[in-house]
């Protein structure tokens, strides 16, 4: 892999927190290397822009290895970055070209607002879980593990879905700002395992009346979603929420 | 959970796209099977004996009823739908996702639909409220309605609109009738790549001979 | 000085004993208890789940936006418990004993006893959760090996084992949310912990993003906050991993067990330049199938595929002709720094060895032939069938590896080179998980007590779940039985408002210094200096230089740090500058420690304690013991001892060759 030196202009969103309007700001960087990570040429920025006693860009970032969920950007039109399969912190700058212009911009929903600059709010996704997205079973519950053998595939479906890592790129993608492929993975993921039979109809019901009230969108299956995960979950999911959703309200007693 | 809870979730919500418009789906089956008698080439024998029957007894006229019912719900429920979620971003992105996640038409479902309704008030005012005031909007006399669709088609600019309207059919189908399958839970790959190819021919077949009534008035076609 | 509290009786029943034993308190009174989780990792969010279901009254917090981000979330090798499922042989015992081995005779026998036991019980949990692990086609659960051991008993979800685990306590938590029973405290730090009669009421935290400080009253505080592996400015922990919730502790009088014990991990990908922000590992399990080697000559300029069989070194099936590539992570690490600076290192950088999978795609090939009874197939075509099967096995990994790098690990070897993972020291802790400090526990990584000097693979997962589900559910309400007695101390009491105000003071102090260096570049320096002079090879010479560096640099960092913006606000730079300042005292304390243990055990190599072949060279004579430090004033501590007893195990030279 042949490495090469980058000047990029970059036009990042700034907001200095939920209240203010915010606007694009542009800056110049000089030779970043092909080899960094996306997050390290925002790294090699803010050093500069400490340095000329200005406001670093705040951007959320942990594992930096693409499974904590917590890096998020909208970098030249696609939740993380062009490379399919990727988070941010992933995206390597071979992906850009010498004299290049990159658009960062946040998550945009209206139920993630701006933190700061390009840090958004997504605790409604935490509140999704916690209208359901587990199996009610407290610890010393639990039988021996090989007491309920599980088909292999749907063991592995379900670790397929459960994968998400939570990052919301799905929302962000969405043109109606949808959780559905979030919420549709933690539901898929339960709902394949027998473990989470007993609670199946609540959980769904329950997940989708939190989703809407938080003011996420519906899903209208366009597809965006599923094409930008970074974890590449199917939207098949999302059917087979729907089906959930369907038999549960059938069976529903009122 | 109440039934008025189901339905007015944000999946609740599909459900009733879907629901309608598989019905809608199912009317233009019946639809273009019908006028499909232009092509018999009879001087519109068959085509009239069809509409008829579809015009002069009680069971598809009742029917008739519910299509409306279904027709509107679906206009209502898609448009709210679609300034609902609209409503749900805030600021706009200033670089746009646009057609590297999604398909263009499965993201304008709204607009083909607006025009697709555009089209129906034409549509309707052209052959269905003209026959039902012939008929007092009871069961009376029916205008022959083959010799109307000659008169209609043979202004060009209708059958430039009739043609734009089947074109966003066609589009509104590519993606609404794989879309209704999967909000109904078809999640299977084996049955979606059937639904989704199923409904691709669908979606082209069906607009295309719609399609094909004005333009072989107006080019003469047919005797 | 320091009692253990280890219970009396047989190793094996000690365990039993104190569940039968320990005091209890009633469903009523928990309501009235209120327990206080710093972190949400495993042993954060298991413990806090749990207690939650217990009906303690608990507050939960976490730096990042939701629990769910805690750095657990990276591990992906897998998680051991003594289940003998595959009837290989193995046993509680047995798994206590690879431990204590693995451990190079520096851990607890009673502790990771403990672990052993409550391990399979562990995994049952995890499955009643619904964690998706591997399974077989029968449907039930499978298994793989790990670093040394001889039986199969790791549990795993793809290479994502760490992630599925948190998510399933992560579910159990917010559940105990949703319930009431768990308030949740996202984006806050905790700044110091109120300690009122020599017992700890409470904590002062910060909200990240409006920058308040917030006083909270706990009957009981837990640390479960992970490593500190992040003192070497790089590691293959996440960026915000932090020593600030237990260094504060330590600072309020709770004692520091083995602050040297750093394990570097021997495959992770090499740095790439100035710019790297972090290190990335790439699992264990890679050393299943991966042969490691470097070019027999210093200075070869050949690519890897150009370098024919004979003038490469396959070093470690060299040295170790038992073990080979799978020799536990201290010796690997060693062995490949060994050949670097022997010169025989390979990249642009020449810090690095490969790991190449060449042989193995071939041997998968040919199996994959034989499966399907073909005779007379190419080279070529057993090597496509080879590669599906790595991908099978390996895809994730390799996907990763080509992310970050840009080269194709199908094609050249993968280029690799140890890097600092995880921290066996930690707070010091007794039989109770609880610290010197009543009322104040320490669960998981950020405690010291169950790897000894070197942890084995799969084992870390092991131990914050067992903290958290199975042991502190016990530990705790033996304490928290007698503060049924005792009033809640209002936050108003003036122990919480001078914590507060001291830890204002040092925020504007922070604030004011307003000096030319970035809080980065100086944790970047600090980095270097415990890279350089207190990785993986020590020696007294380069430990007494680090001291003073250290003490040069702190002086340097609170005269010249440079941060931006403002107190109330939402900072990122000074939430990092509180964390570097911590860890620029705790690297001289790693230093002393080091300086300290004149042995090689385990992670902790003095190079002038090491037998004639190059290996670590331990001294059970003089060292056998914790050593736990106690801070006097500053840069001066104490070191009481915990004399370590082997009833059962008799320590051996741990041989792999």
């Amino acid at each position: 892999m042949e490495h090469y030196n980058m000047n990029l202009t970059l036009k990042i969103w700034r907001q200095k927190n939920k209240n203010d309007k915010g606007g694009f700001q542009s800056f110049q960087v000089k030779n970043i290397s092909s080899e960094m990570s996306f997050l390290e040429m925002l790294d090699v920025l803010n050093e500069q822009l400490i340095n000329d006693n200005q406001d670093p860009i705040a951007f959320d970032h942990d594992c930096r290895e693409g499974i904590c969920g917590m890096c998020s950007l909208y970098i030249n039109g696609k939740p993380h970055g062009e490379w399919k399969g990727n988070t941010t912190c992933q995206l390597h700058m071979r992906a850009f070209k010498d004299g290049e212009t990159v658009t960062i911009e946040p998550w945009r929903a209206k139920a993630f607002p701006v933190i700061k600059d390009l840090i958004v709010d997504r605790s409604p996704l935490d509140r999704i879980i916690q209208a359901g997205g587990y199996i009610s079973v407290n610890t010393g519950n639990a039988v021996d593990g090989n007491s309920l053998p599980i088909n292999k595939d749907d063991a592995d479906a379900s670790f397929a879905a459960a994968m998400c890592i939570g990052c919301g790129a799905c929302v962000a993608a969405c043109k109606n700002s949808s959780a559905m492929l979030f919420l549709s993975a933690k539901v898929a993921h339960l709902a394949l395992l027998p473990q989470g039979a007993p609670e199946r109809h609540s959980r769904v019901m329950n997940m989708v009346a939190q989703m809407d009230k938080e003011g996420f969108g519906a899903c209208t299956n366009t597809g965006a979603c599923e094409a930008t995960c970074p974890k590449e979950i199917s939207i098949s999911n999302i059917a087979r929420l729907n089906l959930e959703y369907l038999s549960a309200s059938i069976v529903a007693e009122k | 959970m109440t039934w008025k809870q189901v339905f007015t979730s944000s999946v609740g919500k599909k459900l009733v796209m879907g629901f309608t418009g598989i019905f809608l789906i199912l009317f233009l089956i019946v639809h273009v099977g019908l006028n499909a008698c232009i092509w018999a080439d009879d001087g519109g024998k068959m085509f009239n004996a069809g509409a008829h029957f579809m015009g002069a007894n009680w069971v598809p006229r009742i029917l008739e009823v519910g299509l409306f019912l279904g027709l509107i719900l679906h206009i209502i429920q898609g448009l709210m739908l679609v300034f609902y979620n609209r409503s749900k971003r805030g600021i706009q992105y200033a670089v746009d996702y646009g057609n590297k996640g999604s398909k263009w038409y499965s993201r304008s479902m709204g607009l083909l639909g607006t025009i697709i309704l555009l089209f129906l008030v034409l549509h309707l005012s052209n052959f269905w409220f003209p026959n039902r005031s012939n008929q007092g909007f009871l069961l009376g006399e029916e205008i022959n309605l083959y010799q109307k669709m000659e008169e209609v088609f043979s202004v060009l600019w209708v059958v430039i609109v009739y043609v734009l309207g089947c074109i966003s059919l066609a589009y509104h189908l590519a993606h609404g009738f794989q879309s209704a399958f999967k909000t109904f839970g078809v999640y299977n790959k084996r049955w979606h790549s059937i639904i989704s190819t199923l409904g691709f021919v669908f979606a082209i077949i069906v607009p295309l001979m719609f399609a094909l009534m004005p333009l072989s008035f107006y080019f003469g076609w047919i005797s | 000085m320091l009692d253990a509290k280890i219970p009396a009786g047989q190793l094996d029943d000690k365990w039993t004993d104190y569940k039968g034993h320990c005091k209890l308190v009633n469903p009523a009174n928990k309501r009235k208890l209120e327990v206080i989780v710093i972190g949400t990792g495993l042993a954060g969010a298991s413990a806090a789940a749990s207690l939650g279901e217990m009906g303690y009254k608990v507050k939960a917090f976490c730096f990042q936006d939701s629990p769910r981000r805690a750095h657990s979330i990276a591990a992906q090798g897998g998680i051991n418990a003594a289940k003998n499922y595959q009837n290989d042989g193995d046993s509680v015992f047995r798994l206590f004993y690879d431990t204590i081995k693995g451990g190079d005779y520096r851990a607890r026998e009673s502790n990771v006893h403990r672990l052993s036991e409550v391990s399979a019980n562990i995994i049952d949990q995890c499955v009643a959760q619904g964690v998706p692990f591997a399974r077989e086609y029968g449907g039930l659960l499978s298994n793989r090996s790990f670093g040394g051991t001889q039986v199969q008993r790791t549990f795993y979800a793809a290479g994502q084992t760490g992630q599925q685990l948190l998510i399933g306590a992560y579910q159990a938590l917010e559940r105990q949310v949703a319930l009431g029973n768990v308030k949740m405290y996202n984006r806050h730090e905790m700044l110091d912990v109120v300690v009122i009669d020599g017992k700890t009421q409470g904590i002062i935290a910060r909200d990240l993003v409006s920058g308040n400080l917030e006083r909270h009253f706990g009957n009981a505080v837990l640390l479960c906050t992970g490593g500190y592996g992040n003192v070497f400015y790089l590691s293959t922990n996440a960026m915000g991993s932090n020593v600030t919730a237990i260094w504060k502790a330590h600072k309020k009088g709770a004692a520091f067990g083995n602050p040297c014990f750093t394990q570097i991990h021997p495959t992770c990908i090499p740095v790439s330049g100035d710019h790297q922000s972090k290190l990335t590992l790439m699992s264990e399990s890679l050393r299943n199938d991966g042969r490691i080697w470097v070019p027999k000559n210093v200075g070869e300029t050949r690519k890897a595929i150009d370098i024919p069989e004979i003038e490469r070194d396959y070093y470690l099936e060299r040295r170790y002709p038992a073990f080979g590539n799978l020799v536990p992570r201290d010796v690997a690490s060693r062995a490949a720094k060994e050949r670097c600076d022997a010169g025989f290192g390979v990249g642009t950088s020449k810090q690095a060895v490969y790991l190449d999978f060449a042989d193995a795609i071939l041997r998968y090939g040919k199996i994959e032939v034989g499966k399907e009874g073909r005779e007379n197939v190419s080279e070529e075509e057993i090597i496509v069938l080879g590669k599906e099967v790595i991908k099978e096995k390996y895809g994730n990994l390799f996907d990763m590896y080509e992310k970050i790098t840009g080269e194709n690990p199908y094609e050249l070897p993968m280029r690799i080179y140890p890097a600092v993972h995880y921290t066996m020291g930690g707070l010091w802790v007794d039989y109770e998980l609880q610290t010197t400090v009543k009322g104040l526990y320490c669960l998981g990584e950020a405690n010291f007590s169950d790897h000894g000097a070197n942890r084995l693979g799969a084992s870390a997962l092991m131990q914050g779940l067992a903290d958290g589900y199975f042991v502190i559910p016990y530990t705790l309400g033996n304490y928290l039985a007698d503060e049924i007695y005792n009033k809640p101390v209002s936050i108003d009491h003036p122990a919480f408002i001078e914590a507060e105000n001291e830890v204002a003071k040092r925020i504007n102090t922070l604030m004011n210094v307003k000096g030319s260096q970035s809080v980065e570049s100086l944790h970047k320096r600090l980095g270097k200096i415990m890279w350089d002079k207190c990785g993986m090879a020590r020696n007294a010479e380069g430990l007494k230089q680090a001291i003073e560096e250290i003490k040069e640099l702190r002086k340097e960092f609170w005269n010249d740090v440079k941060i931006p913006g403002t107190i109330n606000e939402f900072n990122p730079e000074l939430d990092k500058a509180n964390r570097v300042a911590d860890f620029m005292e705790l690297g001289e304390l790693m230093c002393i420690d080091a300086l300290e243990r004149n042995e090689s055990c385990g992670g902790h190599f003095r190079e002038e304690y090491q037998t004639p072949e190059g290996e670590a060279l331990r001294d059970d004579g003089n060292y056998m013991y914790v050593s736990a430090w106690k801070l006097k004033s500053e840069s001066n501590w104490e070191l009481h001892k915990e004399e370590l007893k082997y009833d059962v195990i008799k320590p051996t030279q741990r041989n792999y060759k």
